[in-house]
């Protein structure tokens, strides 16, 4: 939305698509957590320190260019967003809060109240949207293919979920913000469409992938008892301004035994923290549901009240009382650090494609600080917003209708091939994420990774059930989401297998150690028909 | 997703739901789902596509935070979220908006006019 609104102030006309409602899919909607920038108000501080630790956290493979734009822009998104009627959280004097999250060397986290961040910010950027007059809105259409032509993105195909038409729409330059890919895993935090849509057109179209085999899991989400209504990350602004003990299965502390410092208060980075859960768990020392306690009983009633207020009673609705009884947490992909591969502009290296937010990757690494997502997703959609207007102003689409016979002849066939013999689409989806888990989960050896580039070969050739029907047919858009979902857990397969080596969120068992050698980022792009790494 | 819960007991609930388009004539299917305490109905209707019909059509989103309102319908005759609606022990009858154009079973015209194609 961000890029959108940003391109529209070039002056170009905008068409934002989005397969769900603009506006109430994807990641952002979801984040309950923070919005990290160096705006100073809580504390002194500095883009170049948020630099540093953005740097330092990504294990020496940011893209330091991608990184600079992302901490050195950063406060001047959270201020347009605050003019336009965000409403972050305010303290004395009426300066902006912020909190200090894990790997921030300051008070660098702004949010919204209670556990608002993400609807806050999603709400402040459709409102906005809503009023650019250089900016049409389309919900429920799902892009296929990103049609290319002389080397350039000049346009779409896509389906019209709710009519099931086809629709070819030209443009002078294609932006993808479709947002990451955890949906590829069982255990996820995401939007039920985050299935790495964004990365497989970007595949197609020519463009390369950088760093896919870096995917964060977050260390504590939600894993017990049942909680609804609530996005299962959201323990981590608790343990901002709560602390929390996390304990294994015999109420021990234990994240000592990995070289982490817990003790009560929030200091370890993600991927210790959830190398630390998995082993404990491993090791016989897990939760009744297979993760570990977070406990605040020590934290007064009326403390998690004056914190929390009405989430509180959220939580007692569900039956948990956190002064009562420690809850359960472990594990769960949470994010993607790796994605398309961009320039300063987030121009992609086919000519007129551009990416923004999650779907960009490079700036965070091995491993990305909490409170970054947001940023970027605010920073990235700003610039590749203002380049793709910019670029496309006074153009027109190099729009060609042989370029896109290819992408509609597929469509077509998906859309109008009705078998009610084979597997429902939707089951072949929740194969694939078990077999990601298991085997291209948090810790990865060569033969797992084989295994599962075999999987998803068996998938990819299993025939998928879609009844007939014309309307809103769920299996189709299954069926179109899973070939997305495959081309993008190929491409995380293939770059994990390629890194042998442990490093951040990436751990090989079978390469337990970080080599030195490999202080560089892989690749991966369409060779023909083939998925293929390079380094 | 919050992950697997332990099954504590093999119960047993029906799910009557509102099928078909806008003219076809009224039908219900009924769906025999596991139960467990705290479920949604989401979680039973999300296991009805899984294992008996996966041409069952409703909208969700963020499948469990109630953060994308995006799936909004009749549960037992009132409007409810399907992810914050508790299944109750002795199921459900879960229905379309009925005050918006239906499209297919539990999904009705929710998008704003002007971000239509």
């Amino acid at each position: 939305m961000y890029a959108a609104i940003a391109a529209a102030r070039q002056d170009a006309s905008v068409l934002l698509l989005d397969k769900s409602l603009v506006g109430r899919g994807g990641a952002t909607i979801m984040a309950q957590m923070t919005v990290a920038a160096a705006i100073g108000h809580e504390e002194r501080d500095h883009w170049a320190d948020h630099l540093d630790d953005t740097l330092a956290a990504g294990r020496e493979l940011c893209d330091e260019k991608l990184a600079r734009l992302l901490c050195e822009n950063g406060p001047a998104r959270i201020f347009e967003m605050d003019r336009w009627g965000a409403h972050w959280a305010r303290g004395a004097g009426g300066r902006i809060r912020q909190v200090q999250a894990p790997g921030h060397g300051r008070a660098r986290c702004c949010y919204v109240d209670f556990l608002n961040t993400g609807p806050g910010v999603a709400g402040t950027l459709r409102r906005q949207v809503s009023t650019m007059s250089g900016v049409r809105r389309v919900s429920n259409v799902t892009v296929t293919d990103v049609v290319v032509h002389d080397g350039r993105a000049v346009g779409a195909v896509g389906l019209d979920v709710v009519t099931g038409d086809i629709v070819t729409l030209a443009a002078e330059a294609v932006i993808l913000a479709a947002g990451g890919l955890t949906k590829i895993f069982r255990r996820n935090s995401a939007s039920t469409n985050m299935g790495g849509e964004a990365y497989a057109l970007a595949l197609r179209a020519g463009a390369d992938l950088i760093d896919m085999e870096f995917v964060q899991f977050f260390p504590i989400a939600h894993l017990a008892p049942r909680l609804v209504g609530m996005d299962p990350i959201m323990w981590d602004p608790f343990r901002y301004k709560l602390g929390g003990r996390l304990l294994n299965g015999d109420f021990e502390e234990f994240m000592h035994r990995y070289g982490g410092q817990d003790s009560g208060k929030y200091t370890t980075v993600r991927d210790q923290a959830s190398y630390a859960i998995l082993k404990e768990v491993e090791s016989g020392r897990g939760s009744p549901h297979g993760g570990v306690y977070l406990d605040f009983r020590h934290v007064p009633d009326a403390t998690l009240r004056d914190a929390f207020g009405p989430v509180i009673d959220r939580l007692a609705t569900n039956g948990i009382d956190l002064t009562q009884t420690p809850v359960e947490v472990a594990p769960t992909a949470h994010y993607h650090m790796g994605g398309i591969r961009v320039d300063q502009r987030m121009e992609t290296r086919v000519a007129g494609l551009y990416a923004a937010g999650e779907a960009v990757g490079g700036a965070n690494g091995a491993n990305r600080l909490s409170g970054n997502a947001i940023t970027e997703a605010l920073v990235f959609g700003e610039c590749a917003g203002r380049a793709a207007g910019a670029a496309a102003a006074g153009t027109s689409s190099g729009w060609n209708d042989a370029a896109a016979e290819d992408a509609v002849a597929r469509l077509r066939c998906a859309a109008e091939t009705f078998s009610d013999d084979g597997v429902p689409a939707n089951v072949l989806q929740r194969r694939l994420q078990d077999l990601m888990w298991e085997d291209v989960g948090p810790f990865r050896t060569g033969d797992q990774l084989r295994r599962a580039l075999d999987g998803i070969g068996e998938i990819r050739e299993t025939p998928a059930t879609v009844h007939a029907g014309g309307g809103y047919n769920l299996d189709l858009q299954d069926r179109l989401e899973l070939h997305a979902m495959l081309a993008t857990a190929e491409a995380v397969t293939r770059a994990a297998l390629g890194r042998a080596e442990s490093r951040g969120a990436h751990q090989r068992l079978d390469f337990p150690e970080s080599d030195s050698g490999l202080v560089r980022n892989q690749v991966i792009e369409m060779k023909g028909e083939e998925v293929a790494a390079r380094w | 997703m919050s992950g697997t819960t332990a099954r504590t007991s093999h119960a047993t609930t029906e799910l009557r739901v509102r099928r078909g388009g806008s003219g076809d004539p009224e039908r219900y299917d009924m769906y025999r789902v596991p139960y467990e305490e705290g479920m949604s109905v989401l979680d039973a209707l999300v296991w009805v596509r899984a294992h008996v019909d996966s041409s069952l059509a409703f909208r969700y989103g963020c499948v469990n935070a109630n953060a994308c309102k995006t799936c909004m319908a009749l549960v037992d005759g009132q409007v409810a979220y399907l992810c914050t609606a508790r299944l109750a022990p002795e199921g459900a009858q879960v229905e379309p908006l009925p005050k918006r154009p239906l499209i297919r079973d539990l999904v009705t015209d929710t998008v704003p006019d002007d971000e239509k194609l």
